[in-house]
């Protein structure tokens, strides 16, 4: 799965990030790497962008952009 | 060593509290620029207690990656100014992240200071930092301060200080996996043994990344390329990944090593204050609740009664008042020459007063934009819009621009300031002006009154031209080449809430204030005192000066000369007035044919579109003059008493307009509405453009895209009514078939590289 299916409220491991160029440099950046795990957060009243907690910081990140992120399920 | 110059650099993420500290080191000495050619903001300030140290604040950034354009114009200044040390900031509340961006800088060769802020914060949160693992996980010094707070920040200058002056630089402590560093070893071997030994890792990290501004900058040849290529794509194959992202994994998987005996955290999964803030404000629910009454406030308070007050006071009272009419008594009691009188209180310091009118009410809105950005609201509002806004090519921050714009176009483009990303900040200055500002009411008023019985229905579609003109432009802007131009990333931090400091919301305040009097100052000034020359200069019966002077020789104005002027402005012989002669009456009546095509090819209302270029409400103002034949003084009241001038309007246009007055008036009004804006705000748009390329691009848009409108609603109007013309509504359907084109079958295509050196 993507993290774009992850609902609010589950956490996940990212697995592996696909595409390449800025997107994803910024993205890697931002601290999302493999074996990091993800908070769902909240959907932003409009459903789009996504609210996400990572490394014990809050990021917004669109929809589009969390396809390109292949995530697990952690329960 | 004593003497030497010292230059140190601030460096550190977006919202670490880089701005404070260096507000605290710096206190008041500051300069403030551009860096060359871009928008973002260059600050220099002379550290206090020492007379050779200058601190440079480096934009906030989180990486030196190759894409934004705030990372670019940091890491070129680090490798090519190369200061003497960088104080690198970090946000000891977010200690991961914060660290990402140390593990870059330290393998530059250039002796780095880290300094933990926030620590108030950690310290309160029960959380605990071991300074002294960190620092020797990093080989560098560490220092903790609380930049808020104010403590530690002295003794941090001091260490930056004595370490800028020791030259001891950090040895990378942080090893890729086996095969990376083995890579790296042998481009340093291969491509960078030329430069200095401490700058080689940082060139060579670059080169193994496929940096192609670093290759660039180094001039490598293709053999060396390939050869290096080799090794890259070996250590790609058996990692199983790109060496982008190995680099950038690594160094986190670093980071996390280091962490847990660097930090120690108390309760976690505990709710902190900001938390239960964001769970409220950015609530699915009442989200949009609370944005629309924090808008409707900031709107208000700056917009409303209060700023409008504060407008019409320094408008009438200080610049019409004190400062036009006290200094035309001053130049009169002195005995001046009437030109120069006028010259003095009309060019200058009405031009003056023009832009401190805007000043006050732009104060308060910078104020209220401070405290939205220092307490973090300012990202929510992107995070809550950005669905909407970024179909336009435009950033949820645009939101604000847009509102303010409402009021005034001026304040509206000044801030598009707090729109980090430089493309969405250029498409908000560009389509900021487009809605229908104040200024632009008397306008809309006066053809709805003249023409349309006062129907409401005239204003309702202005605003609903100007918000299809930003949704139109938006869209094929973003498909130009200007635009597809750079990558915008979308993945936005979601600072902590916490109090705006009284401090740095009003230095933020005044620096915008500032900037605005002395860039967008100047343009004005001039501007007014060109308008001002055409409008009062001329020439009469062969004798060139003020017009107004020239009139009162009764030798020059004989009945004969006034029947010519009325001839050639096509007017009965008793409205000519001073104004039919001077200059730009003259250059009205010989640019009117191009506005053929739109309806409104006649002097009167060409003239009125020129003059709204100074402000546009002088567009009724300057109707008021031209139409007003029976009242000598000039000064009509064209409000809402106006009726007699409304009917001369009327008649004026169906006439020139072979009885299509209404059409003529609509297109003259979406002209005037979205064609280039007032001086003062194309002050404030070569302000924010920061290049006359972009300036000029933009308000030339505005010109060709108000012509285009205004022309197809006219042509197509003409059709409606059976009274076509072939040539005319053959350009209109070409122009809405390119619209249509750009809006639905052009692709839009993102590039993958920053085009900045």
């Amino acid at each position: 799965m993507t993290l774009r299916e992850a609902k609010v409220g589950q956490t996940v491991r990212v697995l592996k990030l696909h595409g390449e160029g800025p997107v994803k440099r910024r993205i890697m950046d931002m601290g999302i790497t493999k074996g990091q795990q993800i908070y769902v957060r909240k959907v932003a009243p409009l459903g789009d962008p996504i609210e996400i907690t990572t490394r014990n910081y809050e990021l917004s990140v669109r929809k589009a952009d969390c396809e390109m992120i292949e995530v697990e399920l952690i329960p | 060593m004593e003497d030497k110059k010292i230059t140190i650099a601030l460096a550190g993420n977006p919202n670490c509290g880089k701005t404070t500290l260096f507000n605290a080191l710096t206190g008041s000495n500051q300069f403030v620029g551009n860096w060359p050619g871009v928008t973002v903001e260059e600050k220099h300030g002379k550290l206090k207690g020492y007379k050779d140290v200058t601190i440079a604040d480096l934009p906030g950034i989180y990486s030196l990656s190759p894409y934004t354009l705030e990372e670019v114009v940091s890491r070129n200044y680090l490798t090519q100014e190369r200061p003497d040390a960088i104080l690198n900031i970090v946000d000891g509340t977010n200690l991961e992240r914060n660290l990402y961006l140390t593990t870059q800088l330290v393998e530059l060769g250039i002796p780095v200071l880290v300094a933990v802020n926030m620590m108030d914060v950690v310290n309160k949160s029960g959380d605990k930092i071991n300074i002294k693992a960190l620092s020797k996980a990093l080989d560098c010094e560490v220092v903790e301060i609380s930049a808020l707070k104010g403590t530690g920040i002295k003794e941090a200058a001091d260490r930056a200080v004595a370490l800028a002056k020791s030259g001891v630089k950090p040895v990378p402590q942080h090893r890729f996996a086996g095969s990376v560093e083995h890579a790296i070893a042998h481009i340093e071997e291969v491509a960078v043994h030329g430069l200095p030994e401490e700058q080689q890792r940082w060139y060579a990290i670059k080169l193994f990344e496929r940096d192609e501004k670093v290759a660039e900058q180094l001039g490598l040849d293709k053999t060396a390329l390939d050869h290096i290529e080799g090794d890259i794509h070996a250590c790609e194959k058996e990692l199983d990944d790109d060496a982008e992202s190995i680099i950038t994994s690594q160094r986190y998987d670093y980071i996390t090593s280091i962490i847990d005996g660097c930090l120690a955290r108390a309760g976690k999964g505990k709710l902190s204050t900001s938390d239960k803030i964001d769970r409220i404000v950015t609530n699915r629910i009442l989200a949009l609740p609370i944005f629309v009454v924090v808008m409707w406030a900031v709107y208000w308070i700056a917009m409303g009664p209060f700023g409008s007050f504060l407008t019409d006071w320094t408008n009438d009272v200080l610049g019409g008042e004190w400062l036009t009419e006290g200094s035309r008594a001053v130049m009169e009691s002195l005995g001046a020459a009437g030109w120069l009188t006028g010259l003095v209180a009309d060019g200058i310091f009405a031009g003056v007063g023009a832009v401190l009118g805007f000043v006050p009410q732009m104060l308060v809105l910078f104020l209220l934009l401070a405290i939205l950005e220092d307490c973090g609201y300012m990202a929510r509002i992107a995070f809550i819009m950005d669905r909407i806004f970024r179909r336009f090519g435009l950033s949820g921050k645009s939101f604000i621009p847009m509102l303010i714009g409402t009021g005034c176009g001026v304040p509206g483009v000044m801030a598009s300031r707090t729109i980090e990303n430089e493309r969405d900040r250029r498409m908000t200055i560009m389509t900021t002006c487009f809605i229908p500002c104040g200024a632009k009411m008397p306008i809309i008023g006066l053809i709805a009154g003249a023409l349309f019985g006062g129907s409401g229905f005239i204003a309702t579609s202005a605003y609903f031209i100007g918000v299809a003109a930003i949704i139109i432009s938006g869209v094929m802007l973003k498909k130009t080449k200007m635009f597809a131009g750079d990558p915008a990333p979308f993945v936005m931090e979601l600072p902590a809430y916490h109090a705006p400091t009284a401090g740095n919301v009003l230095r933020s305040m005044w620096e915008r204030g500032w900037s605005f009097i002395k860039k967008a100052g100047t343009v004005i000034l001039l501007s007014s005192i060109v308008i001002w020359a055409l409008s009062s200069l001329g020439s009469v019966n062969g004798r060139f000066g003020m017009v107004d002077d020239l009139y009162e020789d009764d030798a020059l104005v004989t009945e004969e000369y006034v029947e010519t002027v009325a001839n050639r402005m096509g007017i009965p012989a008793e409205e000519v007035t001073p104004m039919d002669d001077s200059i730009l009456a003259g250059v009205g009546n010989f640019v009117s044919p191009i506005f053929k095509p739109l309806g409104f090819g006649s002097w009167k209302p060409t003239v009125a579109t020129v003059t709204g270029l100074v402000a546009k409400e002088e567009v009724v103002g300057t109707f008021g003059v031209l139409y007003n034949y029976d009242d000598q003084d000039g000064e009509a009241e064209l409000s809402e008493e106006g009726d007699e001038i409304w009917d001369r309007v009327a008649d004026d246009f169906g006439s020139f307009s072979g009885g299509h007055g209404k059409l003529s008036a609509f297109a003259f009004m979406i002209f005037n509405l979205l064609c280039a804006p007032c001086f003062a705000a194309m002050g404030a748009i070569k302000r924010e453009m920061n290049s006359p390329k972009w300036t000029w691009f933009a308000i030339g848009y505005m010109c060709v895209f108000a012509y285009a409108i205004a022309l197809i609603v006219n042509q197509f109007g003409l059709l409606f009514t059976g009274a076509a013309n072939i040539f005319g509504l053959i350009v209109a359907i070409v122009l809405l078939a390119f619209i249509v084109y750009m809006l639905f079958i052009k692709k839009y295509k993102e590039a993958d590289r920053l085009t900045v050196k």
